[in-house]
């Protein structure tokens, strides 16, 4: 295959825009020439007094006259004009030349800098559009930071390069033809001197520039490289932690960017020696000028003015080469990145465009029976993984395929979606070959789910409904503004053939038709019935629970929060919550929180108040002065300190034990060990404020159930109240926005929606007391009609970057959910909850059986067990090993028989 | 009850007389305080075991599943430690615990525990010694046990 040519490819999608482009510059040429003229006329002229000899006189402006045939044709007689107001006309034409020429540039380098543009969206979309259909095994092989960075950062100097691509070299070289010729006019044999030096550059550079290509080359796959290992050590670095492998990772990096600068170096050192030597030879023309015509001029065989003409002709011609050159070198440059990345996405056997094609009408359902007909899948390395497997799968039929994790069971399960390219047979869907069915029948109407799970960042309800965003579903109305805006995108979309589909619009596409009217709350049942399947409803309610809601936005949530709190207030004693939650009551001490908690009694809003910072806050330290309280803070905190540091002596202050410390860090030990020794030594009063106040901060963080020191007495409660009315009282108005106080009436919107329903804390140290409160809590939220709401705020969770803020039995279980809420004809479930235990796993393997049976058309299902004893919610049992189908048949039969199955069970 | 009270009473337990002073002050202070209802389970029989706990007041029963009935096998008292072998290996709970009154406990978790064995080889070797000494009687129990079974067998 011949190299992919930069300038074919911008000539093909681009042609008109250039020969436009071409014509508005040669348009703009002769404004261009007028105003290089026009100074000179200006000063010969009205200045210098030129042809305004006599007073009185007049010259003709914008007189048009052209000869022709020896007869002189007069288009315009001009405007009789005296000296005067000859210079103001002239200067008016010069500055009305000036805007025109700037207007040109300013049209035409616009226009450039967007048919650049205009090409780099080409080519990014199409980049993208390859890796959408590349076969699956492409990417064992891509790294995805590299893929990045070959759309991001390599194609893009291309789109600046497009604009010119064309016009540049033309308009350089009429100039530079139009130099020769003059040059040629006044003496053929300079002229073929000027030529020969110029056939020189042109042969000699581009040969010293191929040495700068492969430099480019090869810098471009090292910094992609280097891209690449980027992106590994960020994904793996718990890897490099837990294996200490950070100083590799470093010497990793080190010795690439030793290639790299090598490589830069190097192309460096060519560059700028081909930069003197082209520039050398353009100064050697006018060398040989001096030289030989000055010589045949003293011979008398040339004239002196010719050779002053050709010398100051010579002078345009140098920089409109030297332009073609550098233009030329872009070439090149861009023509390497160009070649390199499109070779990069340029993979065989890529799914057909019509694979992927949008279905006009409604997806047809996934025909039965699916057969597996004597498949064979290997690995790259040839070994085989699956061999000769054969089973069938009606409609409705539940199959349990059961084996360890290196049976075979995960590869024909994987198969079964076209993950795999069959080494040998088939798989088929009601007798058609599954790689001639559409992508959208796939991906639609069946449900997959696996163990390995990957979250792109989003919500919960973002990273559930994926499944359903297949195509828009009718066109979203837009009005005004939006509408042109609207118009604008799908015209500049089709001139660069990207797709004009509306991202914005509604994408979700469920599996049987739901009454517009009803949309959202179809959504609403659809995802809580599939969270119950995945047993992940527990967790996206606690997630509701510990966001954030604002009263100005939902009202009536805050209102009926409320008013479960007050239920929840007034039924402490029959919901049996007296010992397990200690309620706020500005009046009294809460015990179960942190001191420095019981002194703002609020939530803090920002920084100043956050609980590593309050201590540092002048009008808090103002505030325990006046409450009487800083000194008996401090000796506490003291009392504490030696306390800790009794207890952790023996240890090196990187001790994991430290972790168990909620008040100081290994790190800060040293510090109060100083601390305590200077006052041993010197007494309480030689501590400076803030080392005073270092001893108030670790006891902010004391609780007494917790920490069990015996420090919170009666007398420091008291004088706590006290602070905490203070505190409150006086807080000027710079620092009202830092705090949100506890109120037992109100609403804080600071505060989690649990702790606005509580409004205290659970107690420390009474068994199972987190679980008992949550469960009143739902039972109370249920009852209240509260349920939704708090799941629809649970749904509203952000799972972070690759769903990082979610475990991995959370992941697995949303990959779980995507699969059922297609509401698919088939669900191909591939060990999909392998991080829970197994009492787990039987949960969801129940609670997805009653989500089947809960629909109008139960799907079939074909789900990897790890664990046997769970087949018994399946009709029909593929025991798998070796990558051998070893038996298959009705559950009953192989229960009661003597096989594998009955083995595997037994045992 | 303060730290130092929980450290005072630690030493009484037998798993852990031979520990140091600072060393039981640390265990006391990784520990956690749990109490439980009349009534509430400790633990089910079979479960992972994670944790040990120390009875500071009240009593404890250890429950056996028989067929489908509970059939309490001992009382613990305070001072007792329950559970101890779950924090030195992987073994699921050999029998069900339930607080027969209010309960107060100290939980020691398994992760703590090995921790600090591993800073204070010195704790390895008391423990080493209490569980030596359990194993010798238990031994010797099983020895007698077995003598009488094989003359229950022999006659």
């Amino acid at each position: 295959m011949s190299e992919p040519s930069i300038l074919r490819f911008t000539w093909q999608y681009s042609r008109k825009a250039q020969l436009f482009i071409l014509i508005v510059v040669l348009a703009s040429m002769p404004t261009y020439f007028l105003s290089l003229d026009l100074p000179k006329q200006i000063v010969n002229g009205p200045i210098l007094g030129q042809g305004f000899e006599q007073p009185g006189a007049v010259q003709k402006l914008l007189a048009l006259s052209f000869s022709f045939g020896g007869e002189t044709y007069v288009l315009f007689e001009g405007f009789d004009l005296e000296r005067m107001p000859m210079l103001f006309a002239l200067s008016g034409l010069f500055l009305a030349l000036i805007i025109v020429n700037g207007l040109f540039k300013f049209y035409i380098n616009t226009y450039k800098g967007r048919l650049g543009e205009r090409m780099l969206r080409r080519i990014r979309y199409d980049l993208i559009d390859k890796l959408l259909r590349f076969p699956s095994r492409q990417f064992k092989k891509v790294k995805s930071s590299e893929v990045a960075s070959m759309v991001k950062d390599e194609v893009e100097p291309i789109g600046g390069f497009m604009g010119d691509a064309f016009v540049q070299p033309l308009f350089l070289g009429g100039q530079a033809i139009t130099a020769m010729v003059f040059i040629m006019v006044q003496n053929v044999w300079l002229g073929l001197i000027a030529i020969s030096m110029i056939a020189v550059q042109f042969v000699l550079i581009p040969r010293l520039r191929r040495h700068l290509i492969r430099l480019n080359k090869q810098r471009q796959i090292a910094a992609r490289k280097l891209a690449g290992r980027v992106g590994e050590i960020v994904e793996g670095i718990n890897h490099v932690h837990v294996n200490d492998t950070s100083h590799y990772e470093r010497a990793d990096v080190s010795s690439r960017l030793a290639e790299i600068f090598y490589i830069r170096y190097e192309l460096f050192q060519r560059k700028f020696f081909t930069k003197f030597l082209n520039n050398l030879l353009a100064q050697f023309t006018p060398f040989l000028f001096y030289v030989i015509g000055g010589y045949f001029a003293l011979q008398g065989k040339i004239d002196v003015g010719q050779l002053v003409a050709v010398i100051a002709a010579y002078k345009d011609l140098p920089s409109p080469i030297k332009e073609l050159i550098d233009w030329d070198q872009q070439r090149l440059d861009v023509q390497v990145k160009f070649a390199q990345v499109v070779e990069q996405f340029d993979i065989e056997d890529m799914l057909e465009n019509e694979q992927q094609k949008l279905p006009g009408g409604p997806v047809p359902p996934l025909p039965f029976p699916v057969e597996v007909n004597n498949l064979t899948v290997a690995d790259d390395a040839g070994n085989v993984l699956a061999n000769r497997v054969r089973f069938n799968v009606v409609d409705g039929d539940r199959v349990a395929l059961v084996g360890a994790s290196n049976s075979g069971a995960d590869v024909v399960a994987e198969t079964m979606v076209r993950l795999h390219v069959p080494e040998a047979g088939q798989v088929c869907y009601g007798g058609k070959d599954m790689f001639e069915l559409n992508e959208s029948q796939l991906g639609r109407r069946i449900g997959y789910a696996s163990a390995e799970m990957f979250l792109p960042q989003g919500t919960m309800r973002d990273s559930l409904l994926y499944a359903l965003k297949h195509q828009p579903v009718g066109d979203r109305p837009y009005e005004g503004p939006d509408a042109l805006a609207r118009q604008r995108f799908i015209a500049e979309a089709r001139l660069t053939d990207n797709t004009d589909l509306d991202f914005n619009a509604d994408w979700l596409n469920f599996a049987h038709d739901v009454d517009p009217s009803e949309r959202s709350y179809a959504v609403h049942r659809l995802l809580v019935s599939v969270l119950e399947a995945c047993t992940l409803k527990e967790d996206v309610f606690n997630m509701g629970l510990r966001g954030k809601v604002d009263p100005e936005t939902n009202p009536g949530f805050v209102e009926r929060v409320l008013a479960a709190r007050e239920k929840l207030r007034a039924h402490m004693s029959d919901l049996d919550l007296e010992k397990l939650i200690e309620l706020f009551d500005p009046d009294k001490y809460a015990n179960e929180a942190t001191v420095g908690e019981n002194l703002l009694f609020g939530t803090p809003v920002g920084e100043t108040f956050q609980p590593l910072n309050m201590v540092s806050n002048d009008y808090l330290r103002e505030t325990l002065r006046k409450a009487g309280l800083e000194d008996l803070l401090v000796e506490k905190g003291m009392e504490m300190a030696e306390t800790t540091l009794g207890l952790f002596q023996d240890l090196p202050p990187d001790h994991e034990l430290f972790n168990q410390l909620t008040f100081m860090d290994g790190d800060r030990l040293p510090r109060y060990q100083g601390l305590l020794r200077k006052v041993k030594q010197s007494g309480l009063t030689s501590l400076d404020a803030d080392e005073r106040y270092a001893m108030v901060e670790l006891m902010f963080d004391y609780i007494e159930p917790q920490h069990r020191m015996g420090l919170v007495d009666d007398e420091l409660r008291e004088r706590m109240l006290k602070a905490r009315k203070l505190f409150k009282q006086d807080l000027p108005d710079d620092l009202k926005d830092s705090v949100s106080f506890y109120d037992p009436d109100q609403y804080n919107a600071a505060a989690s929606v649990q702790d606005n329903l509580l409004m205290g804390r659970v107690s420390y140290g009474i068994a199972r007391a987190e679980q008992r409160v949550s469960d009143a809590v739902s039972s109370l939220l249920a009852e209240m009609g509260l349920m939704d709401e708090v799941l629809g705020i649970g749904l509203e969770f952000d799972v972070g970057s690759g769903g990082r803020r979610l475990s991995s039995a959370q992941r697995q279980k949303v990959g779980l959910g995507r699969a059922l809420i297609k509401q698919p004809d088939l669900l191909v479930l591939n060990r999909p909850v392998s991080a829970l235990d197994g009492r787990q796993q039987a949960a969801v393997v129940e609670n997805v059986m009653k989500f089947i049976e809960a629909q109008e058309k139960a799907p079939a299902v074909v789900w990897v067990l790890s664990n046997p004893a769970l087949s018994s919610y399946f009709d029909t049992v593929c025991v798998f090993d070796g990558g051998h189908l070893v038996e298959h048949g009705p559950r009953h039969d192989l229960e009661k028989g003597n096989g594998a199955f009955a083995q595997l069970l037994a045992s | 009850m303060l730290l130092k009270d929980e450290v005072e009473l630690l030493g009484k337990v037998s798993l852990f007389a031979g520990l140091q002073p600072s060393q039981l002050k640390l265990l006391a202070f990784t520990s956690k305080r749990l109490a439980f209802e009349a009534g509430d389970m400790l633990f089910e029989q079979s479960d992972p075991g994670d944790s040990a706990y120390v009875v500071l007041s009240g009593t404890a029963e250890v429950v056996v599943k028989n067929g489908g009935d509970d059939v309490v096998v001992a009382t613990l008292e305070k001072n007792a430690i329950i559970g101890e072998i779950a924090i030195l290996c992987d073994v699921p709970r050999t029998a069900g615990v339930r607080a027969a009154t209010r309960l107060e406990t100290l939980c020691i978790e398994k992760e703590h525990m090995l921790k600090l064995i591993h800073e204070f080889p010195s704790m390895a070797t008391a423990l080493m010694q209490v569980l030596a000494e359990r194993l010798a009687s238990t031994t010797a129990a099983l020895t007698s046990c077995r003598s009488e079974l094989a003359e229950l067998r022999g006659s």
